[in-house]
């Protein structure tokens, strides 16, 4: 049933979760007090390669009957497509520049190369998910709509397409984020009225004409009798795009670790609260610096969830900071490599298809979702847990889980 | 078919619309043509990044001189990029936008160059005050080759064309910027008014363009300076000492730049005699007055935050207070870069005394609560 009590299930007092809140409040001021030209000069950089790689990939496609050319060409704008949508336009949408007080570079103007309106993401995203994260009914994000993504979740009959929805939804990514805009889970909650679904679809309807316009209409015409060759670059460029991008934010919050949340739990929840289901919540993946900027530094999801609004180039640096704060209140800290992390939300999805009386794991004691109700069920409450006065360590969540898992029972 | 043209250049210039233009507002019909291919960005974002003067989505300049004046002012010479228009009035004043550290910080300053010359360079005169962050930048810190942001020129500051026969300028300190401007473009277009100019300044060295005023007093011109040196001869009394000066003040429109308290004295003396209506008075600093609101809670909606603000504070300030990301620009109610919409509530702008209300689009920065309100961000 997820998580209802966030202090019992991290085995934190009131204190403890306030006192944490503290220090991170410490990270964002620090960060806040600290940004300045370096920051800048990152991000007008990451601007220029972006914008040098789609002029270049665009005019090597006017060559794209040349093999090599097409290649080239098609790689070159995968590339700007995939830094244009994670660094870029996800990152300033959010706010992470606005401190920079430039125009060219602020949440309120920049649209993103893709098909859905910043108007809506800035919306359903920043502000739904971001607010709402993994609360199970609050949150469009888990499952979109039209996956069932936590056991929480009640399992209906279209549920069972679950594995085909996934891959459907990779492959079709950039169109699945723009009707994300559109809310159908309010429109069938019969929140949200037909007129206000219409007048949302006309939008996107505007946007979506300048982007099909501008990649298979404009440049293929523009290449003359290598328009087919283009056309093709274009459609593979875009489907590049739209794979990373769905494998990398199927990683921030799919894989196991990564905990769901019950209404009651958000009811009463203070801004330490917050945090603490912000980092419970979300989970990160290994990367080296290339990688964490292909995926627009949502490698530090953790992070970028618990300060969505700071800039993107710092992720690395909080990160280490955070993960020191896991490590004093014994909290777990989720990550792991890419393909692992991705697979496990691969085989989630694909188990959910069936309903749960096919699946052995509860919803308070499984991969992808648990609650406070774990520990008793499985190992009666501890009252061993809090600080040691021995040794002065921690013993927590991280060490509870531990325990579980060595004491040999797995759940699936 | 003229219809059918002019509704093929209106679909054409549709996604560049709004970008200023120098020269003729045609050159969008291009510019949007060329942004069917570079959606959603528009062509200059690219060009930008050979020249960074080849963009209009935003005005830029680069800075190609930097002259002193005096010890503490300086003359910036500008050259501006793509969209700036060069068709302003002497007197108008000009909005720069500075980065330092990583932030675009924004002020407006007067040009003191004239239109449609100068090799389409524009200047700016620029004297560093203690309290003046970018002022102080601009006068000591800012290299050749640097590039600024502009907002276009206004300002009702302004000579009519052509000017009337007599009239009056008065001026101190850094005041003498915009009519500088004016008396410069008078010469070039070959205007021969009687002017009256009243110009106070602390000392000698400290007259910013000393040496072209002395040269206009003394040449063939009915130019005439009454110089005001009020290190030596203190603060001039307009009251007591204007009819000597000039005894003819109340028949001459008058222009007057400079500190607030100089221009209190001026609009008091003017009122009393029955002249407001010839006074036309620039203020760079903005002076608090007593027509702030009555304070009260503001909350950002969006932001999910509120705060206790006086009838004194900002909403800027307040917001900023909070920690939110203000958008703010020249912060003395003149670039419009703060202005949000007024979600309900009353607020009232501390220089006019207006009160907004709901659905209003504020200045941020010269509105105060008058009681509760809630913004938009």
């Amino acid at each position: 049933m997820a998580i209802s009590d966030i202090k019992e299930y991290t085995h934190l007092t009131a204190e403890d979760v306030e006192e944490l809140g503290r220090e991170l409040d410490a990270i964002r001021t620090d960060i806040e007090e600290s940004r300045g030209e370096r920051d800048a000069r990152y991000i007008r950089r990451a601007i220029q390669l972006q914008r040098g790689l789609a002029a270049g990939g665009r005019i090597a496609l006017f060559g794209s009957r040349n093999k090599v050319a097409w290649t080239v060409g098609t790689g070159m704008l995968a590339l700007a497509k995939i830094i244009e949508n994670m660094e870029l336009g996800h990152n300033i949408t959010h706010g992470q520049w606005d401190w920079m007080n430039d125009p060219e570079i602020h949440s309120t103007e920049w649209e993103w190369d893709t098909t859905s309106p910043s108007v809506h993401w800035k919306k359903s995203h920043n502000f739904i998910h971001h607010k709402y994260t993994n609360i199970v009914g609050l949150d469009d994000d888990i499952g979109y709509g039209i996956m069932r993504l936590t056991r929480d979740q009640r399992w209906e009959r279209w549920m069972i397409g679950n594995p085909i929805y996934n891959l459907l939804l990779g492959t079709l990514f950039e169109w699945g984020v723009a009707a994300h805009g559109l809310e159908t889970t309010k429109f069938r909650k019969g929140e949200k009225s037909k007129g206000e679904v219409l007048k949302d679809l006309k939008i996107i309807g505007k946007k979506v004409g300048k982007q099909v316009g501008k990649d298979y209409v404009v440049f293929p015409a523009l290449t003359g009798p290598a328009w087919k060759h283009t056309l093709g670059a274009n459609a593979v460029a875009n489907l590049i795009r739209n794979y990373w991008s769905y494998m990398v934010i199927f990683c921030g919050h799919f894989p196991d670790g990564a905990e769901k949340f019950t209404r009651a739990e958000y009811e009463n929840e203070t801004q330490a609260e917050w945090y603490l289901r912000q980092m419970l919540g979300s989970a990160n993946f290994h990367a080296g610096p290339l990688m964490a900027f292909m995926s627009g530094n949502l490698c530090y999801q953790i992070e970028h969830h618990l300060f969505p609004d700071l800039p993107s180039n710092r992720y690395a640096e909080i990160g280490e900071r955070v993960r020191a704060l896991c490590e004093k209140y014994d909290l777990p800290y989720t990550t792991g490599p890419f393909l692992r992390q991705y697979s496990q939300s691969f085989w989630t999805i694909a188990k959910l298809a069936l309903p749960n009386r096919f699946l052995k794991a509860t919803s308070d004691d499984a991969p992808e979702t648990n609650s406070e109700l774990k520990f008793r069920i499985r190992a009666g409450v501890r009252e061993t847990f809090g600080v040691d006065p021995k040794t002065g360590r921690r013993r927590g969540l991280r060490t509870a889980l531990r325990e579980l898992q060595t004491a040999g029972i797995a759940a699936a | 078919m003229a219809l059918k043209l002019r509704d093929f250049t209106r679909w054409s210039e549709a996604p560049a619309k709004d970008v200023d233009t120098a020269s003729t507002p045609k050159v969008n019909v291009l510019r949007g043509l060329a942004a069917r291919a570079t959606t959603p960005l528009l062509p200059d974002d690219y060009l930008k990044l050979l020249n960074p003067l080849w963009s209009a989505r935003e005005l830029r300049g680069e800075v190609v001189d930097v002259r002193k004046e005096t010890e503490d002012s300086a003359t910036v010479t500008i050259k501006p990029g793509w969209g700036f228009s060069g068709d302003y009035q002497p007197g108008q004043y000009v909005g720069i936008g500075l980065r330092i550290d990583g932030r675009w910080h924004w002020r407006s300053y007067s040009l003191t160059s004239t239109p449609r010359r100068d090799k389409k360079l524009i200047s700016i005169t620029v004297k560093a005050t203690p309290e003046g962050f970018l002022s102080t930048h601009l006068v000591n810190g800012v290299k050749s080759g640097t590039i600024v942001r502009l907002a276009a020129p206004r300002g009702d500051f302004a000579l009519p064309d052509p000017p009337p026969t007599k009239l009056l300028l008065v001026t101190a300190g850094s005041g003498i910027t915009p009519v500088m401007a004016m008396l410069r473009s008078l010469k070039q277009r070959g205007h021969d008014p009687d002017v009256v100019h009243i110009h106070s300044a602390p000392s000698a060295d400290g007259v910013i363009f000393h040496d072209e005023l002395q040269e206009l007093d003394q040449g063939p011109s009915k130019y005439a300076l009454r110089l005001r040196l009020t290190g030596e001869m203190g603060h001039l009394d307009f009251e007591a000492e204007l009819d000597g000066l000039v005894p003819d003040w109340k028949d001459r429109p008058t222009w007057a730049c400079g500190p607030p308290a100089m221009l209190d004295a001026i609009e008091s003396v003017w009122t009393e005699a029955g002249a407001a209506g010839r006074l036309h008075m620039e203020r760079f600093v903005i002076a608090r007055t007593d027509k702030g609101g009555e304070g009260g809670t503001v909350t950002f909606a969006l932001s999910d935050k509120t705060v206790e603000a006086d009838g004194a504070t900002s909403l800027l300030e307040a917001g900023e207070k909070v920690g939110i990301q203000m958008p703010f620009g020249c912060r003395m109610g003149i670039c419009q870069t703060c202005v949000l919409p007024l979600e309900s509530g009353h607020v009232r702008d501390f220089r006019s005394g207006i009160e907004h209300g709901e659905g209003d689009r504020i200045q941020a920065c010269i509105s105060a609560a008058s009681g509760d309100c809630t913004l938009n961000i």
